[in-house]
């Protein structure tokens, strides 16, 4: 995975609560084995107007946010599944960064393993970032290492768990991380009961 | 003496390899369930980076989200979910990974096989790239959903690096009324504390409610713990798990048993042990529900009439509820019991055991689904499937109008051919009305089963306490 360190371009708005996973990418785009290429399904059934053609209204149909790296949305970003699709077509759409009120847990998990930010701000600091989001021509600029988020008149800092900091800064892939403390996991396995199940030998299918 | 503990602290506890500084802990993972729609991506990286499966001997595989419920001698017609099998059936061939082929009676929805083959026991962790892994917390299990480098991570080292959640009670005490099923619970619970009310934490479910409750109730009810936001849910184990447990191919026998039920009876919240939050209500206050919007946290009681978007004081949930209106087609004011329906699904791994088939065909027999009315019952798995068609409910499914399939997701969330038309609305046993769930343009209301069978007979939604 790439580093991130700095985010900067611009912004898309999307104010509204709980965008769910089924609204990121509809479920018949899940049935692909690649992992590249969802971008396209991004928002599938808001990009459509009911006639089934692109609605030119939607934001990122717009042409003056074709450029957007940082999509800032309302409250419980991500609900849903724990379809991975979803960050994947966010990513390959262009965005960088995501800036809500809250996040569903399974779905910030995931951008953290596909290297797009999901950053926490405050209702007011989101709903500033929404106002300022309506100018296409106003951008923002993430920096990861200083947690800082800036934009026209905002200057905000946001949470983030230190161990992912350190992985997204230096671009880390977690499975080495995990591997260089294979003899703990061994060890760890040798105390486990006898009695945990396990599928072998396979019983017969009596 | 040692700290009270909750249940959530004491699985996490005795499955922490080692602990980060910065606070997250790696986890071992008791089992891996694996399925065809999360895992491709996962085993391709796996094998660029030349890594092989740890523990294939704690993985299982199944095929359900994409595979058809009616016709299968035909084969898989979709040539992109046929795609999306046989790469699992070749990517468990090479890894030796166990996998239940859609023609093994054993197959099925993957969180309906593992507590049927005695995999899920308590005092596991269990892991799925699916979100209603929480279903498995009915045998006090840590359960939980995960993405796809997840899955590979976990093939990879049979762990899981994961910052812990906070802890939540939700206590439910008392009688349900008759006629409240426990779906009606968890969709009770969902409106009460919101579509994020459990967000950042694992919920154990308490009270007098759950304890009196089956095991195919308590995972319909753990099974939903995500539409409240929540990393998990979880009921402590008890002799209605162990019960359920033995004798099952998987679960412990012999000296083993003894052993294994002896530690698990260990596992419960310790009387003095402090939960993170705490929520407390009276069985005697929740009703038969249905959802009118398009999360569901939007449910009211059957009795009631849709709620006006004005009524809601946040600006975000007023504006959600007008969109949701406009999305479902409904009116505010009109009563739920007004609501006509086009389709009833009875299915998915929120309510597909054999419980809820009987519950359904409690409410169905002698009477015939409504003029109109498409009705499909798809069966959790094979096994659902074989006991339902001895016990006789195929049939009076059947004689009611209802069509029989074979197991899998289906109609759920509409990935094989069982899709909601446009603008058709259906009384649907699952776990999400999003937009689109079951069908672009498709509008959905969760139930419980005997509420969807009953609208099924009526065409609209009716009371089945008043129900005769």
């Amino acid at each position: 995975m790439e580093p991130i360190t700095v985010i900067s371009g611009q912004m898309a708005p999307l104010p509204r609560a709980n965008v769910d996973t089924d609204q990121i990418i509809p479920a018949q785009f899940l049935k692909r084995v690649e992992r590249s290429g969802f971008g396209p399904f991004l928002f599938w059934e808001w990009i459509h107007d009911a006639e089934g053609e692109l609605d030119p209204e939607f934001v990122i149909n717009r042409p003056e946010y074709s450029e957007a790296v940082v999509l800032i949305s309302g409250p419980n970003f991500g609900s849903g599944s724990s379809r991975e699709h979803a960050p994947w077509a966010i990513e390959d759409r262009g965005f960088r960064a995501i800036i809500a009120p809250s996040f569903a847990d399974i779905f910030r998990g995931n951008c953290h393993n596909v290297g797009v930010l999901p950053i926490v701000l405050t209702d007011e600091e989101v709903a500033r970032l929404t106002e300022l989001a309506e100018n296409p021509n106003n951008e923002v600029t993430i920096d990861l290492a200083a947690q800082s988020v800036v934009s026209g008149d905002l200057r905000s800092t946001f949470a983030i768990d230190p161990g992912v900091k350190h992985r997204l800064l230096n671009g880390l892939d977690p499975i080495a991380l995990t591997l260089e403390h294979a003899d703990e996991i061994e060890a760890f396995e040798a105390t486990r009961p006898g009695w945990k199940s396990s599928l072998l030998p396979a019983p017969s299918t009596e | 003496m040692s700290t009270p503990r909750t249940l959530f602290e004491k699985l996490w506890d005795d499955h922490v390899v080692l602990s980060d500084t910065d606070g997250t802990d790696l986890l071992f993972v008791d089992l891996h369930l694996i399925h065809e729609v999360t895992s491709p991506q996962a085993f391709e990286a796996l094998q660029i980076a030349g890594r092989p499966v740890h523990r294939p001997d704690l993985t299982l595989a199944t095929i359900d989200h994409g595979v058809p419920t009616a016709n299968r001698e035909l084969g898989i017609l979709d040539p992109l979910s046929k795609k999306q099998i046989d790469t699992l059936i070749s990517n468990c061939e090479r890894t030796g990974v166990a996998l239940f082929d859609i023609n093994d009676p054993r197959s099925g929805i993957v969180h309906v096989i593992g507590p049927e083959q005695g995999l899920t026991q308590p005092g596991t962790t269990i892991v799925c790239g699916d979100s209603h892994t929480a279903t498995h917390g009915a045998f006090g299990s840590l359960a939980f959903g995960i993405g796809t480098s997840q899955v590979e991570h976990v093939l990879a080292t049979q762990t899981l690096p994961q910052p812990k959640p906070k802890s939540m009670s939700v206590t439910v005490d008392g009688n349900l009324p008759p006629g409240v099923t426990p779906k009606d619970v968890i969709l009770g619970i969902i409106a009460r504390i919101g579509f994020n009310g459990g967000g950042g934490h694992v919920i154990e479910y308490r009270g007098s409610v759950f304890e009196q409750m089956s095991m195919e109730g308590r995972m319909t009810v753990c099974n939903m713990s995500i539409e409240a936001g929540a990393r998990a849910g979880m009921i402590a184990a008890d002799e209605a798990t162990f019960e359920y447990l033995k004798g099952r191919p998987y679960a412990p026998t012999g000296i083993e048993w003894d052993e294994a039920t002896a530690y698990w009876k260990t596992l419960t919240t310790d009387p003095d042990a402090r939960f993170d939050t705490e929520f407390r209500f009276d069985a005697a206050d929740f009703a038969p529900y249905v959802s009118w919007g398009t999360n569901p946290s939007q449910t009211i009681p059957v009795t009631d009439v849709v709620p006006d978007p004005s009524s809601f004081s946040d600006p975000l949930d007023r504006d959600a509820a007008e969109r949701a209106l406009a999305y479902m087609d409904l009116d505010a004011g009109i009563p739920v019991t007004d609501i006509s329906i086009d389709v009833v699904f009875i299915g998915s791994c929120t309510n597909a055991r054999i419980e809820d088939l009987r519950a359904a065909v409690a409410v169905i027999e002698g009477k015939q689904i409504a003029d109109g009315v498409e009705a499909l019952v798809v069966p959790g798995s094979g096994l659902v499937k074989l006991q339902a068609e001895e016990e006789g409910l195929d049939q009076a499914f059947l004689d009611a109008g209802f069509e029989w399939r074979d197991a899998g997701c289906s109609m759920c969330l509409a990935m094989n051919p069982d899709v909601l038309q446009p603008g058709q609305r259906c009384a649907s046993t699952s776990n999400r009305n999003f937009e689109g769930r079951q069908g672009r343009d498709g509008r959905t209301h969760l139930v419980s089963p005997a509420m969807a069978a009953a609208a099924a007979v009526a065409g609209h939604f009716v009371d089945v306490r008043e129900w005769s």
